[in-house]
């Protein structure tokens, strides 16, 4: 699914946030992405979304060798990949609902489906009922559920989360951690760049290290998570 | 994905951006307000002088044959040798065509274009002489020419005056031309003046939306997306702006006419100023809705490329 052939990335001549990283992720996998601050957590997860273009290297994500992509086709790219970030980046304005639903319009959907996969997508993060709350209206855990939930309205083949449980106490870290789960156990293949060590310790999956930009420890992929792989894109 | 999905598809687009880019509008009245108070302005002063320069053309029309020379018969002359001469002076190559007015036809014609009919009825007999209408072959309408055909007309026995009613006819034109070029000039300025309006309210209103821009750009919104809803801001400023100018040349208009009319009056005539009219506005809105859209794409092209991500 991830594929990161000797990927470096330099910002400046002095700051290198990534240097010749190679790593794979198999469709279906789920895995976290730890490492201190500073270490290239968040720079490779930008690369793997194509919010940015490393310096050098090939990054091949979903069959899609990112070096091919035209600047005009970058949109379509992100609409099959699931952000989520420690700040859930939602729009103030708009309701809980308006907000998930932003991916499907951008998308195009007719009315009905909308309101379907939104519906959908809502009780899955527990908050079915606050759709028509605006996002001050929400604690923080909630606010970030709702992030996860306009991340996944779409369907994704992959979700991407940068510190998602960043802001937030153990146990509603622990909740949204499950929540990924569950949409891996449906297919989707997740990576979640996280530095609560205890946390995904706990999780049994596969923990890739990075330190100082280089590849620490790949990590090992365990073996009930490769049976359990099933069709792309299955979720909601 | 089927032709009349996307055409679907992509009116949904477009209805969502629409109905968003008005309700935002709405949400803000006072600014939207003020915005399309100077736009209005800003196009009602070129287009009520552009009316009232139509009301001054129309005003001239029907002396607007081009060169034209009458001569008006000797009373002695009897309209069978009238009429013998006009078609002896049609087959004059330098003419193109002679009229026979003969002096009934030119008492009547005389009472409708100057509306003094009441006058006229109290005269007790014809005092117009008959007068052949000489239109000169398109070819001869230099002035030299037209001289030189005026002066062999002049010569003729039964033609008591000869006139060639031009000099002042292109006086007139000569002002109305410079004034029209000013009127141009005035409207190209107020419309870079509207353009830039536009373009910076569009500004402003990218500037307050930016992270919004950003958040839609990471979910996977394409650049004609983001571009969507305010090319629809920027086309309701022009048309709402122009719908405002409408309004302010009609009122003018109307004002000035109450004067006109009686000024109008006092030579026995009808005439009344004209206003902007249905389709005057329909082009005034085109007009608006044309630099909306163009000052909204400039800004937001502007942004987006500022904000590549």
């Amino acid at each position: 699914m991830i594929d990161f052939d000797n990927v470096s990335m330099r910002y400046d001549p002095n700051h290198t946030a990534l240097s010749n990283l190679t790593f794979h992720m198999a469709k279906g996998e789920m895995a976290f992405l730890t490492g201190h601050s500073g270490a290239g957590k968040s720079t490779l997860l930008k690369l793997a979304a194509l919010l940015e273009r490393p310096t050098n290297g090939k990054i091949v994500v979903n069959g899609c060798n990112y070096k091919r992509v035209s600047r005009r086709k970058i949109p379509y790219i992100r609409r099959n990949i699931g952000l989520i970030f420690q700040n859930p980046h939602l729009l103030p304005e708009l309701t809980v609902f308006d907000n998930v639903a932003l991916p499907l319009v951008i998308h195009g959907f007719s009315h009905q489906e909308i309101q379907k996969r939104v519906r959908a997508a809502l009780d899955k993060v527990s908050l079915g009922n606050k759709e028509r709350c605006y996002p001050k209206g929400l604690s923080g855990g909630e606010q970030q559920r709702v992030g996860i939930a306009r991340a996944v309205v779409n369907r994704p083949a992959l979700l991407l989360a940068d510190e998602p449980t960043g802001n937030l106490d153990p146990d509603l870290s622990a909740e949204i951690m499950n929540l990924f789960q569950e949409f891996n156990e449906v297919g989707v293949t997740v990576l979640v760049a996280s530095h609560d060590l205890p946390l995904i310790a706990s999780m049994r999956h596969r923990i890739i290290t990075l330190k100082q930009g280089r590849l620490f420890d790949a990590g090992a992929q365990l073996q009930w998570q490769a049976n359990h792989v099933q069709e792309e894109g299955v979720l909601v | 994905m089927s032709l009349s999905d996307r055409w679907h598809k992509l009116l949904e687009r477009h209805a969502h951006a629409s109905v968003s880019s008005l309700g935002r509008l709405w949400r803000t009245p006072f600014a939207t307000m003020l915005t399309l108070l100077v736009i209005g302005v800003a196009l009602a002063l070129p287009a009520c002088l552009y009316v009232l320069l139509g009301n001054v053309q129309s005003f001239g029309q029907g002396w607007d044959k081009g060169a034209q020379i009458s001569l008006f018969l000797k009373v002695s002359v009897s309209q069978a040798t009238a009429q013998d001469l006009a078609s002896q002076l049609k087959q004059r190559d330098d003419v193109a065509n002679v009229t026979y007015i003969s002096p009934q036809d030119g008492l009547k014609k005389f009472q409708a274009q100057t509306g003094i009919g009441d006058i006229v009825e109290d005269l007790h007999s014809n005092p117009l002489p008959a007068v052949l209408e000489v239109q000169p072959t398109l070819s001869v309408q230099t002035p030299k020419s037209i001289e030189a055909l005026l002066t062999d007309l002049k010569r003729l026995p039964q033609v008591d005056i000869a006139e060639l009613d031009m000099q002042w006819l292109k006086r007139l034109y000569t002002i109305i031309e410079v004034i029209r070029r000013g009127v141009w000039a005035l409207a190209a300025l107020l419309g870079l003046a509207v353009l830039l309006v536009i373009g910076n309210t569009i500004r402003l209103s990218t500037q307050n939306r930016r992270q919004e821009i950003e958040i839609i750009k990471l979910i996977g919104a394409t650049n004609s997306f983001i571009r969507r809803p305010f090319l629809y801001s920027g086309m309701y400023y022009g048309l709402f702006g122009a719908i405002i100018a409408w309004i302010l040349v009609s009122i003018t208009i109307s004002w000035l006419n109450v004067p006109v009319v009686q000024l109008a009056k006092l030579y026995s005539s009808q005439f009344s100023l004209h206003g902007l009219g249905f389709l005057g506005g329909v082009k005034l809105a085109c007009v608006g809705i044309v630099l909306g859209f163009f000052g909204s794409w400039f800004s937001v092209n502007r942004h987006l490329r500022a904000n590549e991500l």
